[in-house]
């Protein structure tokens, strides 16, 4: 199928493009990039013209998703996530290991990329554990999780239970040219805690979990990938502090990059007592912090110390979240909340440009997993997101894709959204609120 | 009568569905709650104690924590009131078979009570209630968030043996950190103009106190110094494990409220403890068994705020309260 989609605005900042191109996609690659492209080109396929105010970019990637297969199908599954993926605007999504079982070897990372293909939505990217059954003992078999297809490794859901074990991860990935993906929490701090430590949690009576819990374990990570060369990538940074010891770290050249899931740079702990008091909802690890915190990492994604913004899309059933505030699991679903709060809270404030977002976005999660992606280059992967700055977007939990619906935004009005997903050059989501015809 | 100025003519009735906490009350509520309460006083000074006020209501309380005084003190005020009682205790109910908090409650509901009286170790757990149940919801004490009605009572207390609550100084002395009652009664005291002290180990205190309008310290004589009433918080000993001080002798030393801290305090000083007493760990026997102790005031106001609360939530007003 060929297809040429003229007359767009393109974003592209690997090929240095921001302006109005055509984009011929042959196939399943970008076959070129340029202005007034005739129509002949795509003789035998499709002629589009894009619609003043649509925006053509890579497609994004969001490299921290929880797709819950195997063994938690209640809660998502392969399909519905990579069908919650496209619809939010990704074209691909790495999935974290913590399944059940947990995907430490090649037999679950079959599977997921078995599912993958089935559903034929997003490319998906499975994350392997760093340690057996991610007990945080013994070394999982990375290099055969290599070989199945994972791009990185993480105990996330838990930190690498050692300095050691870290240690370990990080040399022996390194072999791979493969990043440790870590989620930062000291378990002796966090306790039992099940909000921020701080006035809010006080008030509410949570036991509170510091953002310093978080921020020790980074910096520990951080010193340990200065010793041994290895790369680390710091997985949904929520405190201030944590921050600083990733800015120190990049000052020191060593090899750490980090993420920031929507959420954290839009609420805050104040959201836990409204509008709805101990929303369960507004309950996810790391905790939302404070303003402090919450402003840090809006100004840590303006000035570029923040690399990534991924959701750390959790999906859980309504069941388990509709219980008393300390006993419910931690997380929302965020895959397709992520563009209209990313453009609301970021693009249309004036913080960053559209090209910034492409690299939080689409850029750097592809160079920091060593995927292809982040560009519409010729040759590379057709893979496009097709972003409608100017579309209000009102999110209903009732029409997510998301086999689950626990969002703290349900009723949020928002400005920008997704006009349309294309992966491989195969059109797998289209907006009906967007004017937009693909055929 | 405490200082609160009536622009528009005083409250008569609560406009409120629920209890949940002290958080959701003005000033003028709570003078209504307790000016309500001493009426209540005087039907449990009758020899026939028993006002039809609740006649044909069905409260339910619904204990998910052990508790003597709080439970039975809500069922008296409750007997009291004529309503139909009825206690769902935890070790016979659904919930050990595994029942969400949520289902329980929607079954109770389906048998149409007016008002669950709620106890829960989860801090929230009334608000879940109170969004799902057309029953009033009132808090007996969730987690480590609020217990109004204890708060009330020691109010109601302080106020009969003082006169007001504005402009007294109250150190609240204990465990900060995981106290529900010293919540409830910030709120409470702060709102009425009480100058609050509070005081506890650094390991328990919670972060943020200080911008609740209170003062804040770990030296008990500073707390105590001139206080009008003293308020001592339980030490739960199962805390111990947390390692939050390093043994109990040594709480008692540093934190211990003894004749000798106590006199650093007014002469005619009230001592208050919510109950139950560890003595020789927060308290000297001395102490609780003393001239100012008011602590067994407490319990007995604690009916009478309770039917108060009661009364008021399900539609009463102050005038016809006892007639």
């Amino acid at each position: 199928m060929k297809r040429l989609l003229r007359g767009g605005r393109v974003v592209d900042p690997v090929a240095g493009l921001d302006g109005v191109y055509d984009v011929f996609i042959d196939g399943d690659h970008v076959e070129q990039v340029g202005r007034d492209l005739p129509a002949s080109l795509a003789d035998g396929g499709h002629v589009i013209d894009i619609p003043a105010g649509l925006v053509l970019v890579p497609g994004l990637i969001d490299m921290h998703v929880h797709l819950r297969e195997p063994g938690q199908e209640h809660k998502e599954t392969v399909a519905t996530g990579t069908l919650s993926a496209v619809a939010g605007g990704f074209t691909a999504v790495a999935c974290m290991p913590n399944t059940s079982p947990v995907n430490d070897n090649a037999g679950v990372t079959e599977l997921i990329l078995r599912r993958a293909a089935e559903a034929g939505l997003a490319r998906v990217y499975p994350i392997g554990a760093v340690s057996r059954g991610q007990k945080g003992e013994q070394l999982a078999d990375i290099a055969e999780l290599r070989a199945a297809g994972c791009v990185a490794i993480t105990d996330d859901g838990h930190p690498v239970a050692t300095a050691l074990l870290a240690r370990r991860a990080l040399e022996y990935a390194g072999m791979f040219d493969m990043p440790l993906i870590e989620h930062c929490e000291d378990p002796s701090l966090k306790g039992d805690g099940c909000a921020h430590e701080g006035p809010r949690a006080s008030e509410l009576g949570l036991r509170g979990i510091p953002g310093a819990a978080e921020a020790i374990t980074a910096a520990r990570d951080i010193l340990l990938a200065e010793m041994t060369g290895g790369r680390v990538h710091i997985a949904h940074m929520s405190a201030w502090t944590t921050l600083e010891a990733v800015r120190q770290g990049k000052s020191r050249g060593v090899n750490v990059t980090c993420e920031v899931a929507p959420h954290h740079f839009t609420l805050t702990d104040d959201a836990l007592a409204e509008p709805v008091a101990y929303d369960t909802n507004t309950k996810m690890n790391p905790p939302l912090r404070e303003a402090r915190d919450r402003d840090a990492m809006l100004a840590g994604i303006a000035d570029g110390s923040v690399d990534v913004i991924a959701t750390d899309h959790a999906p859980h059933h309504y069941d388990e979240k509709n219980v008393e505030y300390d006993r419910a699991p931690f997380g929302i679903v965020g895959l397709e909340t992520a563009v209209p709060l990313a453009f609301d809270r970021l693009v249309h404030t004036g913080l960053i440009t559209l090209s910034r977002l492409v690299e939080l976005m689409s850029v750097n999660p592809a160079r920091i997993l060593r995927v292809a992606g982040g560009s519409l280059a010729a040759g590379a992967a057709a893979d496009v997101t097709i972003l409608a700055p100017d579309l209000r977007v009102t999110i209903d939990r009732a029409t997510l894709r998301s086999r689950s619906k626990n969002t703290p935004f349900h009723g949020w009005t928002l400005r920008g959204g997704v006009a349309a997903t294309i992966v491989g050059g195969r059109v797998v989501y289209t907006n009906p609120d967007a004017s937009l015809d693909l055929r | 009568m405490d200082a609160v100025q009536h622009d528009t003519p005083p409250l008569t009735t609560l406009r409120h569905k629920d209890l949940l906490g002290i958080a959701d009350l003005s000033p003028e509520e709570i003078v209504l709650i307790l000016d309500t309460a001493e009426a209540m006083k005087e039907v449990g000074q009758r020899a026939i104690k028993k006002v039809p006020a609740l006649r044909g209501r069905t409260v339910v309380n619904l204990f998910f924590e052990p508790s003597t005084r709080t439970r039975t003190s809500f069922e008296i005020a409750e007997k009291r009131l004529s309503a139909d009682t009825l206690n769902v205790a935890i070790g016979t109910s659904s919930v050990v078979k595994g029942e969400t908090l949520v289902d329980t409650a929607m079954t109770i509901e389906a048998m149409a009570p007016s008002m669950i009286v709620l106890r829960h170790s989860s801090s929230g757990a009334c608000h879940l209630l109170s969004r799902i149940c057309r029953a009033g919801i009132i808090n007996a004490g969730d987690g480590m968030h609020e217990h109004p009605t204890q708060a009330l009572l020691d109010a109601f207390t302080i106020r009969e043996r003082k006169g007001r609550i504005a402009g007294l100084k109250v150190a609240i002395v204990g465990d900060l950190l995981h106290s529900r009652v010293l919540r409830s009664n910030l709120l409470l005291l702060t709102r009425l103009g009480a100058e609050v002290w509070v005081c506890g180990p650094a390991t328990l205190i919670p972060p943020g106190l200080d911008r609740l309008g209170v003062h804040v310290t770990s030296v008990v004589d500073r707390a105590v110094q001139a206080a009008d009433v003293i308020m001592m918080l339980r030490i739960q000993l199962e805390r111990m494990e947390g390692g939050f001080f390093p043994s109990l002798r040594e709480y008692f030393t540093t934190f211990g409220m003894t004749e000798a801290r106590v006199a650093r305090a007014k002469p005619d000083v009230i001592i208050m403890h919510p109950g139950p007493m560890n003595r020789g760990v927060e308290i000297a026997s001395e102490v609780a068994d003393g001239p100012f102790s008011v602590i067994l005031d407490q319990v007995a106001n604690g009916v009478a705020v309770r039917m108060a609360v009661l009364y008021l939530l399900a539609g009463g007003s102050e005038h016809e309260a006892v007639a």
